[in-house]
């Protein structure tokens, strides 16, 4: 079976107002030659479903952006991303944000169809009163003194299309990580209509063992509908151990969220770039200059 | 003595007595003295290297490459099934913090619009409802310790008290230490009170550096100043004194 896509094939896929649920967490192998080829693609009213990073501040930035939901929105070494962090203050975007539990239980929900998951996430701070939709339910079994307890349920995320990035696949869409964390991309590609897999590298299903034990086969097949071959594609967030992030670049972006001159420099320099390879060229090239 | 020192080893004191739980402190003066506490009195609690793995030995705070001696595994959703669990005791930090404990690190005014959005939510409402919970604040001030926070990140007794048995049995907000002092909520209405003044500080300096009235015991006891020993553990986890650059001296 060859599942082989482009990155432009990938977002013929992707339509206007869908929800995309996006792997990796904060600046951590994050698919993001996939999320700029949405932006080249100029896809609008996304609602994003993340572990938050780069790709919600860019979306957001770039006006392609109607909703996030998120646990966090983060770039690790810089805590709280920026782009998110003003269009979070000037209501650019909507926002769902759920306790960082919470949200693994709607992505978990959604993966196992079922409409929901009890947890006590939420009772007694502001999550309830901050998302309205969110209800109440009560245990069909009483404790041991007789009580039914009251839980939050937390919905089943509707994701039409999820985005992950690993670091070796087969054509066939088998996806290994051989990082230290697979954080919960097995479960975005599970919960999700559709979902495309980038990785570093595509090898011969035979090779899957080379370089890492049967415990990172995590990726079955049978939840990817198309895989792209992307070396460093999640640049500029972390692909360990293939690479580290590019912490100077991350801060270069992140500048731009304070000075509108410099972010229409960089979306001019590396989102108006007509692929992946042109965009990691610019990089390069910047790098060369410094 | 340093102020930051002091600190580090009242935050290493929130988990004397802990065994077999996850130790997790979030943020720099919380893992130096969660660490300290592992390499002396608390040698039991588990710590992650603020990665993916639990280390049983003594690693300097972010150096990456320090070599680590792996007891266990623990990826971000392993983290939130000990959550679950209940086997674990957290110390985040606090942007407000009211006199029943309810945290804010979620945002300042609105949250449908805020003024400054801050950290959000993250783990704090799953948090608080499931396991031992303590908060560090390096700036003590009226704009930290607030009569009222914006938003309720992490819920605190006057929350839980609402919402009754069964939901808050789990509930168990331990200490707040700040710059100034250490805090409990061991008072009969479970207001936050003053369980230990850093030598150096007044009392005047807290009631005016909070925006509520705070519990003042009768014997008001000092916090513990950390041994040469431990001194030479806090060099050893933090060799580039991060801590200094959190906690100024006066």
């Amino acid at each position: 079976m060859n599942k082989i896509l482009t990155e432009e094939e990938v977002v013929t896929q992707i339509k206007d107002g869908m929800t995309i649920g996006v792997g990796g967490w904060g600046s951590r192998r994050k698919p993001m030659s996939l999320i700029l080829a949405i932006i080249r693609a100029g896809i609008k009213d996304l609602t994003v479903v993340s572990y938050g990073g780069p790709e919600i501040g860019l979306l957001s930035a770039t006006g392609q952006l109607r909703k996030a939901i998120y646990g966090f929105v983060s770039l690790d070494s810089i805590p709280l991303e920026p782009h998110f962090r003003v269009a979070r203050q000037t209501g650019k975007i909507e926002a769902t944000e759920l306790d960082e539990g919470a949200f693994y239980l709607g992505l978990m929900a959604a993966a196992h169809r079922v409409p929901f998951y009890p947890t006590r996430a939420g009772l007694g701070s502001d999550m309830l009163e901050m998302n309205p939709e969110l209800k109440l339910v009560e245990s069909p079994y009483p404790d041991e003194s007789g009580n039914h307890e009251q839980l939050v349920a937390i919905p089943a995320f509707d994701i039409d299309v999820s985005l992950i990035h690993m670091n070796r696949a087969d054509q066939g869409g088998n996806g290994q990580f051989l990082g230290p964390d697979l954080f919960f991309d097995d479960l975005f590609a599970m919960a999700a209509k559709k979902t495309y897999m980038s990785c570093e590298k595509i090898i011969p299903t035979e090779n899957l063992l080379d370089e890492g034990s049967v415990h990172t086969l995590r990726i079955p097949r049978i939840f990817v509908n198309g895989v792209v071959e992307a070396p460093r594609g999640a640049h500029f967030t972390e692909c360990p151990p293939d690479y580290g992030r590019d912490e100077d670049f991350q801060k270069l972006y992140a500048a731009t969220a304070k000075d509108p001159t410099l972010w229409e420099s960089f979306k001019s320099r590396y989102l108006a770039t007509d692929s992946h390879q042109e965009y990691l060229r610019m990089v390069d090239s910047q790098e060369e200059e410094k | 003595m340093r102020r930051s020192d002091i600190c580090i080893a009242e935050i290493a004191e929130c988990f004397r007595g802990e065994s077999d739980i996850l130790c997790n402190p979030i943020g720099i003066s919380p893992i130096i003295g969660g660490r300290l506490a592992k390499a002396t009195f608390a040698p039991d609690v588990v710590m992650t290297d603020a990665v993916s793995v639990l280390a049983t030995n003594t690693l300097p705070i972010g150096d990456q490459d320090a070599p680590r001696v792996i007891e266990s595994y623990a990826p971000y959703r392993t983290i939130f099934d000990i959550v679950w669990s209940g086997r674990r005791h957290v110390m985040m930090g606090a942007t407000q913090i009211d006199q029943y404990g309810n945290q804010n690190i979620a945002a300042i005014g609105d949250f449908q619009k805020p003024k400054a959005q801050l950290l959000g939510l993250r783990g704090a409402p799953g948090n608080l409802i499931n396991h031992r919970t303590s908060y560090w604040v390096p700036n003590h001030t009226k704009r930290s310790f607030v009569s009222k926070v914006d938003v309720v990140s992490g819920p605190g007794y006057d929350r839980m008290s609402e919402i009754g048995e069964p939901s808050n049995r789990y509930h168990d907000l331990h200490r707040v230490v700040s710059n100034l002092g250490v805090f409990d909520f061991e008072t009969p209405d479970r207001q936050m009170r003053l369980r230990s003044i850093h030598p150096g500080v007044e009392i005047d300096e807290v009631v005016e550096n909070t925006d509520f009235e705070i519990v003042i015991p009768d014997n008001l006891e000092l916090s513990r100043v950390p041994s040469e020993a431990e001194l030479e553990i806090i060099k050893i986890i933090d060799p580039t004194e991060l801590r200094y650059s959190e906690v100024q001296d006066v």
